[in-house]
């Protein structure tokens, strides 16, 4: 195979991939359509923490704390009549800021500190989220968060929302795409690969590092500011700690250091109790038994299986091609 | 000045089972790079395997001895061949995540075989208080200090001074060199297994009759043992143990003086102040591998 | 199944009687996993108890029960999920969940569909926003709070209370509503003390309470907390009375207390403590079934299922749109229907009334008081 047909079947499975996406929920009811948007706002958290830990290598148990930070950003700020587009800003940059300030002590002391601060940031979050009832209503939750119009387009409708969302994801599948090819993705890799000879050539490490987090932070509030609308409610108790070791299981089991990994982890996740409808009561457990063996398997998650097997095939082709090329090198 | 002594005598109580788990929290660290993110539910299974043996109709005593063997069996020996070992090549991360879904399938799996609700537990020291300085000091909490005192103390005599414990430790601190020098390495990780499935034994059986045996009641513990590592040192038994003490205390003195809805935090303040002017711990040396 | 349906449907609109192989399908949506998985599995298990005994008489107008289970995860956006499939699946009525938070997202959705919601929350403002639809199981704190503010008030004759309570959707809704309800009476609360689910240290809790120096104490917390609470109160001492709500003196917090729960008193909504035969037969077969003894989320999920039974068989037909219309204003007495097990009442908003108790726990034993009527009557 060709690195041009190869390309090819990429594109058309990429294509094909699109328009299941988009065509399917023509036919799917309310809890499908329902699913399907959990499973995009899912994903655009999990390409976040994806960034941090598949491409930079840094470990952050407080994405789930960023979500909340942009679900409620989302919540007070569109039910006091503004747009949710100003919600997203603020999410965004208050994510990116807070990333910054929580990375930057951590990683100037030592690497691996960053996933412990990041674990007492997410429970102290969550207390604030019940606490200050002033901002938040406590543990009361939020109720009535609106559904946005796009140009004057109401988006309440299921179908119409989940297409707000999946063109969300598509936006923020591209720039991570983008982000990754550009020279700050080679280097975040770099970093991941070898932080010592990054530093040797040059590269700022923690500032690339910082920068990595940052992004991925604010990601996941991008993912927060789309969910309080999805569900038109928001209280504490999905923002636990529990949810940021979701979310890193995701991506983990999807494959981190894919692009596609973090979708395939959150579809796992998200439709987990459909997956498993016929276990009953059991599904946690099934699905616990699951990411074990998984991992003891391929640490790389399922994209880290398919990617070893198309390598074999690869090379398998490569050294057949040599052997016809050079018949006579043969005795 | 009574006010205090409770809150002071309370707090050593809880300190010293967060030690004890944090210990084995360590230990694990140390001889084979394991973050074990189950260990709250380490602790909470134990009461369970006692419960269980109790409801065949055995004896109390030997439920505890059951419970002890199936600790040692399941959460030592078991725990490290079937899931650490295989992972163990492929680095710290997988096998963290790894031991985030055993938690989620240990804990599942107690609320669906076993129950949901919280079940007492009998207690293996005796109830009743001691007056002292004009408070009543339950005698409990007396048990659970000197308890686990004591069983730190035997660990650290036995690593100090056994042949066994210095081969431990030299296996923690350089698995090459001391597989040069002929220390099973091998045999020397299942050790440190099995002596944190004692722990957390040991920490069940203590602190169950207080918490109740509850699926649940692995969360807390799990977290609070965490921090307690990392603030005593991550790589130093004694560590641990000032760690665990100190959690207890802070979160009793800042629930009284500082604020009670804000009471989880406070431990997290402490953690974060840690990494960024002690990272190695309160009483931690810097970079070092130690048992 | 589909043409099944459609063959009832056409059967009905034919104006011929429904076959008697047809089930009536009930969607329950509850915690069955995460914090509330102990509420939700209570409820659960109330709920299938009750089906196993109704089906086994034969069912409802002849046509068995058949009870879906959903998890929620404690997550109200997956609450809103489970709901919204449950509903597509058009459900004759709707079961759970039973975190007010969950309820909230949900109730909107159920009242869309216009099918009947029968809950397990218990915060004040659920049944407040005119949704006809929706319809508790036990009473809200609206109801109880008064009761017990009274008490303390009255009875107690306390001008100063300290306030315990769980810093979750259950105890939060306690916490305001007794708050309110003391302001009303001139009673100042002195101490406001949060307090963690899964809490085991209440040492400080209890400096605070004697450093405030209040004539009672109001503990609001989960059986295993209420517990810990009474043990470490007892210990250092603190003489003012201990007053609780439905939680603080049942009888697991007594087994789990020992002597510390002596002297404790506290109103009694729905327990399997209440000094009624019918609760403690049903206390019996539960325990028999699931070998443990229920808290009253268990008796909740039972008595939904009785409920719908004593509707359905006074409209004389499974009519999901005459449902919430025929439960508004209906008074269900165990006479009719035995499994009711305590004659209730529900009004227009769908909150219920029913009699309850006030109690003390008088040398390890749950000791009636007082029994408080009805309001309506």
């Amino acid at each position: 195979m060709t690195g041009r047909t190869k390309t090819m079947l990429a594109a058309l499975a990429l294509a094909a991939g699109i328009a299941a996406l988009v065509l399917v929920p023509l036919l799917l009811n309310r809890y499908g359509l329902y699913i399907l948007s959990m499973w995009a706002i899912m994903s655009i958290a999990a390409i976040g923490l994806n960034l941090t830990l598949g491409y930079a290598g840094q470990v952050s148990l407080a994405q789930g704390a960023f979500v909340g930070i942009g679900a409620y950003a989302a919540a007070i700020i569109t039910t006091q009549g503004w747009p949710l587009v100003a919600a997203l800003v603020v999410a965004v940059a208050l994510c990116f800021v807070i990333g910054w300030l929580l990375g930057y002590p951590a990683l100037r002391v030592q690497h691996h500190y960053l996933a412990f601060v990041t674990l007492a940031f997410s429970t102290l979050a969550y207390l604030v989220f019940r606490n200050e009832e002033w901002l938040t209503k406590g543990i009361y939750g939020i109720t009535g968060v609106p559904r946005p119009t796009l140009f004057g387009w109401p988006l309440a409708a299921p179908l119409r929302f989940y297409y707000f969302c999946l063109a969300a994801l598509g936006i923020v599948f591209a720039g991570a795409w983008w982000l990754v090819r550009s020279p700050w993705g080679r280097a975040f890799m770099a970093l991941r690969e070898n932080p010592m000879r990054a530093m040797s050539l040059g590269v700022d490490t923690r500032r690339y590092t910082l920068m990595a987090f940052a992004i991925g932070s604010s990601l996941g509030g991008v993912a927060g500011v789309l969910y309080a609308p999805l569900v038109e409610f928001i209280d504490p108790t999905p923002f636990t700690l529990g949810l940021s070791l979701n979310l890193l299981m995701m991506v983990i089991v999807g494959g981190s250091g894919f692009l596609f990994g973090p979708l395939l982890g959150a579809l796992i996740s998200v439709l987990l109790p459909e997956w498993l409808r016929f276990s009953e009561g059991l599904y946690l457990i099934v699905y616990a038994l699951f990411v074990m063996i998984l991992l003891a398997w391929s640490p790389t998650g399922i994209l880290g299986i398919v990617d070893r097997y198309l390598a074999r095939r690869r090379a398998r082709a490569a050294s057949a091609a040599r052997s016809a090329a050079m018949p006579e090198a043969l005795p | 000045m009574l006010n205090l002594l409770n809150l002071v005598v309370s707090g050593l109580a809880t300190g010293a089972i967060y030690a004890l788990v944090a210990i084995g929290f360590t230990l694990l660290w140390q001889t084979s790079q394991t973050i074990n993110f189950a260990q709250g539910e380490f602790v909470m299974l134990p009461a369970f395997f006692v419960l269980a043996a109790l409801n065949v109709g055995l004896p109390f005593w030997a439920a505890v001895v059951v419970g002890m063997i199936a600790a040692l069996v399941l959460l030592g020996v078991t725990f490290k061949l079937v899931l650490v070992d295989p992972m163990l090549r492929h680095g710290v991360l997988p096998l963290a995540i790894a031991t985030m879904a055993l938690s989620i399938f240990l804990k599942d799996s107690v609320k669906e075989f076993y129950s949901a609700e919280a079940q007492a537990f009998p207690s293996i020291v005796p109830e009743g208080s001691l007056a002292l300085f004009g408070t009543q000091i339950p005698l409990q909490s007396i048990g659970v200090f000197v308890l686990a005192v004591a069983a730190v103390v035997v660990l650290q005599q036995f690593l100090a001074r056994s042949s066994t414990g210095r081969q431990m430790q030299a296996a923690a601190q350089n698995p090459t060199v001391a597989r040069i020098l002929g220390i099973p390495v091998e045999r020397m990780i299942l050790y440190t297994f099995l002596i944190n499935a004692a722990l957390v034994a040991l920490a069940s059986l203590l602190i169950t009759p207080i918490y109740l045996a509850k699926f649940t009641s692995g969360e807390t513990l799990g977290l609070a043992a965490f921090i307690a590592a990392i603030v005593g040192g991550f790589n130093q038994v004694r560590g641990a143990i000032v760690g665990g003490v100190v959690l207890g205390l802070v979160d009793n003195l800042a629930a009284t003086y500082v604020s009670t809805q804000y009471r989880g935090a406070i431990p997290l303040f402490l953690l974060i102040a840690v990494i960024l002017w002690r990272p190695q711990g309160l009483v931690g040396r810097a970079e070092e591998r130690t048992v | 199944m589909n043409r099944l349906t459609i063959a009832t449907a056409m059967a009905v609109a034919l104006g011929m009687s429904a076959p008697t192989m047809a089930q009536i399908k009930l969607a329950d949506v509850a915690e069955l996993s995460g914090p509330g998985a102990t509420v939700g599995t209570n409820w659960k298990n109330g709920i299938d108890l009750a089906v196993a005994e109704i089906n086994e008489k034969g069912g409802i107008l002849g046509q068995k029960i058949e009870v879906t289970h959903a998890d929620s995860q404690s997550n109200p956006g997956i609450a809103r999920a489970q709901v919204q499939k449950a509903l597509d699946g058009n459900p004759y009525v709707l079961l759970g969940p039973g975190y007010s938070g969950s309820v909230k997202v949900t109730a909107s959705l159920a009242q869309q569909a216009e099918i009947a919601q029968i809950m397990g929350g218990e915060a004040a403002e659920l049944t407040q926003a005119g949704n006809p639809y929706l319809f508790r199981t036990s009473f809200g704190q609206q109801s109880s709070m008064p009761k017990v503010a009274r008490y303390i008030a009255e009875e107690v004759k306390a001008k100063s209370v300290a306030v315990v309570w769980v810093n979750n959707d259950f105890g939060k809704g306690g916490r305001d509503m007794i708050t309110k309800e003391l302001a009303k009476r001139n009673v100042k609360v002195v101490a406001d003390l949060s307090t963690e689910a899964g809490q085991a240290d209440f040492a400080a809790d209890a400096v605070k309470v004697k450093n405030a120096n209040p004539d009672a104490v109001f503990i609001y917390l989960n059986e295993e907390e209420s517990a810990r609470a009474l043990k470490e109160f007892r210990r250092q001492n603190i003489q003012a009375p201990l007053i609780g709500e439905t939680t603080l003196i049942g009888q697991k917090v007594i087994e789990l207390a020992g002597d510390a729960a002596n002297g404790a008193k506290g109103h009694v909504g729905l327990t399997t403590d209440a000094p009624v035969p019918a609760v403690a037969a049903f206390r019996d077969r539960f325990a028999k079934k699931y070998n443990y003894v229920p808290d009253h989320n268990g008796i909740k999920g039972y008595l939904s299922i009785y409920v719908i039974k004593a509707v359905t068989e006074k409209m004389g037909k499974v009519d999901p749109k005459g449902f919430a219309k025929t439960l508004h204003g209906m008074t269900i007495k165990p006479e009719q229907e035995p499994g009711i097990l305590m004659e209730v009442t529900y009004d227009a908003n769908g909150d219920i009334d029913r009699q309850s108790f006030m109690a003390e726990v008088v040398g390890g034993k749950q000791v009636v008081k007082e029994i408080l009527p009805k309001m309506g009557n």
